[in-house]
């Protein structure tokens, strides 16, 4: 047993840092609110890898993957995480593609796979209905086949980011009739500029336009967008949600948010000795501190189990949820450490920039919002209560 | 990086898990806690037969080669059955002490005595006013002649009455909480001046405060050096500290399998308790608590032998991450039970009162924070 990494997976951190110090591109940093950043930024550093090859690790070789085992992966998340790298959007990467290389047919496979790899085209994800949330397969928003067709009908929501998306892959009703509502439900991919499609943004508490509502009125589209078999959607559905999972602890991630949120603590003064040295802050960094480190230690744990050839397991529910726990308490001690300056509200400014000098530290701007917006991590993905399901039917066995 | 045990570490533990479940079943356990002695020599014998005691040990020390991984292993199971043998006062306190200052006439003495199981050490370190300061002490060690002369009380020593011998901290110099003028002695329990009071403690162990009242020792009874003995301390309680966490993640294991089966068995409103949610989240989150144990046990096992630093930083995030989970563990296995866990009846009670008294062992997850804090605040 040990935390050694080998001189070859030493190497191939040198590797790809230097990879990164020369072409990440330097005037990119990640918003804590994703709308807040243009869809180019938020693809260039995807473009960049694309050409490199390195834009889906994950996949099989055959389809593009870098055939990088999982600590090669870990390795690769930390360094990026290091410059806060923008990374590749899941819902092509690492949500529909698995699902066109696994179930798939040759033609699907050659048409979509080669945009996805190289940041091209963009993806959005056609799952929740304002009655659909946790209880997702009583979805209604049907598909009706017609000729060569299907016509789509009903309303998606929640769907991230579909203001800028090309292609959507969206879980409709074909058989209304089926004795389980799981049974009747369909994968099918829709381009996004068909007529009848209607996106309506959503303004968050963060003040931002994450996610948005889909409207579909009659919606025609080819029958050969249909993944795999009509009925099956739903096995689908439960694969992509088991690799969206995987990854989402997000510990190279939160490393690095620690930093900058003890960086804060450095700054702040409380009755003139930095908050950092105060008992009861410093009490709840440290907290988090430890909780990171085992929750680090158990990725690594599941990840040594991957590279023994066991598959992504109920573990990454506990993963899921341990993870956006700290991604959370993260944002929240970062709003407790700023004080009042958490208060301002930065889109509020005249965009003539009247207001435009500095107004607090610069760290501040984005507490609240980021605060915020990290809410929807034990909600989205399978909400946190619904992962604790799972644990209790997988792991419990009840 | 490698999660995954050599063949010997596997030996190690099969040995043991085989050993713990077929001679230290629930009703054998009871009947050894309920006894004059309070312990088993006989299965310490048995331990020492089959190399256990000799399992943390270099070969040129009469060990096999092993380290913290396989005190990591033993006292996992031993977790599992609640095993009240003194593993940790005899072989990874005194053990330690040994391994890493001993001369090679005191391992001669007394190392290779442990090992075998002939000889068994108690560590007397804690007093009553020094709370988890392992340098506050007021026990004396003067010199006197070639030899040392102890004064003092240690505080709830645990494993004492089962003992042979002792491993004792004390100022031989400096200010009651200095750093500086600490020093370890070996005083045979039979020294005159040596006293004790025994008593059972709530887990199901015996202890005692034990009193030396001019208790002479020869020269050679200092290990280590004279007045710098702390930094030895630290290494050791370090050790000893990893060593109870592995055997919470025991003792939790099998604190939330028993909870499961019960929550199955168990019918209210006419269904299975278990098909409620609220205690099927609650049993979740007793499962996570203990895989994060279970990682920060790993983590600090393998940090042991990394600088001082590193180390301390190390168990200190797993005590502390340890006995947030024992006591969330063992709350709810309680709760879970209901009026079935409070009585003394049923095992869990038992499980849960050894958690609780695992929380504090070694500092509590107060100290362990604080002492997290001073390593990352100077970091």
């Amino acid at each position: 047993m040990n935390l050694e990494f080998t001189a070859e997976e030493n190497a191939f951190r040198d590797e790809v840092r230097s990879f990164i110090e020369n072409n990440y591109p330097q005037n990119i940093e990640r918003a804590a609110v994703q709308d807040d950043m243009s869809p180019e930024d938020m693809t260039a550093w995807h473009k960049i890898l694309g050409k490199k090859g390195w834009s889906v690790p994950a996949w099989p070789e055959q389809y593009g993957g870098t055939g990088w085992t999982p600590t090669q992966r870990y390795i690769w998340s930390e360094e990026n995480a290091r410059v806060n790298a923008v990374m590749p959007l899941p819902f092509g990467v690492a949500m529909v593609a698995p699902v066109i290389y696994t179930f798939g047919n040759e033609e699907q496979k050659a048409k979509h796979l080669p945009g996805i790899r190289s940041g091209e085209v963009w993806w959005c994800q056609g799952y929740s209905e304002p009655g659909a949330g946790s209880d997702l397969a009583s979805l209604k928003t049907t598909a009706v086949r017609d000729g060569d067709d299907y016509i789509l009908n009903g309303q998606k929501t929640w769907t991230t980011l579909a203001q800028h998306a090309d292609w959507g892959f969206f879980l409709c009703r074909t058989d209304p009739d089926a004795p389980k509502p799981q049974q009747g439900i369909s994968f099918i991919l829709v381009d996004m500029k068909t007529p009848g499609i209607e996106v309506r943004p959503i303004k968050l508490i963060d003040g931002g336009y994450e996610v948005n509502e889909v409207w579909l009125t009659d919606v025609r589209v080819p029958a050969e967008n249909l993944i795999g078999e009509e009925n099956k959607g739903w096995t689908y559905a439960k694969f992509l949600l088991a690799h969206e999972r995987s990854g989402i602890a997000g510990v190279a991630r939160s490393k690095r948010g620690v930093e900058q949120l003890k960086d804060i603590a450095k700054h702040e003064m409380l009755d003139g000795e930095p908050l950092l040295q105060d008992m009861g802050f410093a009490t709840k960094i440290s907290q988090l501190e430890i909780d990171l480190a085992a929750l680090e230690i158990t990725e690594l744990r599941t990840l040594a189990g991957e590279q023994a050839g066991k598959g992504p397991g109920p573990e990454s529910s506990l993963l899921k949820v341990k993870g956006t726990e700290i991604q959370q308490r993260l944002t929240e001690l970062t709003l407790e450490a700023v004080g009042y300056y958490g208060a301002p509200d930065f889109r509020s400014f005249p965009a003539d920039g009247s207001n435009d000098f500095p107004i607090g530290p610069d760290y501040a701007h984005s507490a609240a919002p980021t605060y915020f917006n990290m809410r929807k991590t034990s909600i989205y993905g399978g909400s946190n209560e619904i992962q604790r399901n799972i644990i209790t039917k997988m792991v419990l066995g009840l | 990086m490698d999660f995954n045990f050599s063949d010997e570490q596997n030996m190690v533990r099969d040995g043991i898990s085989r050993l713990v479940r077929e001679q230290y079943d629930w009703d054998t356990r009871r009947g050894i806690i309920a006894s004059d002695a309070g312990w088993s020599p006989e299965f310490w014998a048995q331990l020492a037969e089959l190399g256990m005691l000799a399992a943390p040990f270099s070969e040129e020390d009469g060990g096999f080669g092993g380290g913290a991984v396989e005190t990591m292993l033993i006292m996992e199971e031993f977790g599992k059955g609640l095993v009240v043998e003194p593993f940790i006062p005899s072989v990874v306190c005194a053990g330690g002490f040994l391994k890493h200052a001993g001369t090679a006439a005191q391992k001669e003495e007394y190392l290779s005595a442990i090992i075998a199981g002939e000889k068994v050490f108690a560590f007397a370190y804690a007093e009553p006013q020094g709370r988890y300061d392992l340098a506050n002490l007021t026990t004396t060690a003067k010199k006197d002649g070639e030899g040392y002369t102890l004064n003092g009380q240690k505080a709830v020593v645990i494993g004492a009455p089962w003992a042979s011998h002792f491993v004792v901290t004390a100022r031989t110099s400096g200010g009651q909480a200095d750093q500086n003028g600490v020093s370890v002695f070996i005083v045979a329990k039979d020294a005159a001046g040596v006293s004790l009071r025994d008593y059972a403690t709530v887990d199901g162990r015996r202890a005692s405060e034990v009193y030396f009242e001019n208790v002479s020792v020869s020269a050679d009874a200092l290990i280590g050096e004279l007045d710098n003995g702390l930094p030895l301390i630290e290494t050791v309680v370090d050790e000893a500290t990893v060593a109870v966490c592995a055997e919470a993640t025991g003792a939790m294991q099998v604190t939330h399998a028993m909870t499961l089966e019960y929550a199955k068995q168990r019918k209210q409103f006419g269904v299975p308790i278990s098909t409620f949610q609220v205690l099927q989240h609650r049993m979740v989150d007793m499962f996570m608590e203990y895989e994060q144990s279970i990682s920060m046990s790993y983590l600090a096992t393998i940090k042991l032998d990394e600088g001082e630093a590193e180390r301390k930083h190390a168990v200190s995030s797993a005590k502390v991450r340890v006995g947030q989970s024992a006591r969330f563990v063992g709350q709810s296995a309680v709760q879970t039970h209901g009026g079935m866990g409070v009585t003394d009846e049923t095992a869990v009670g038992s499980y849960f009162k050894r958690l609780s008294i695992i929380e504090g062992e070694f500092g509590s997850v107060d100290h362990h924070m604080r002492r997290h804090i001073k390593l990352t605040a100077a970091a």
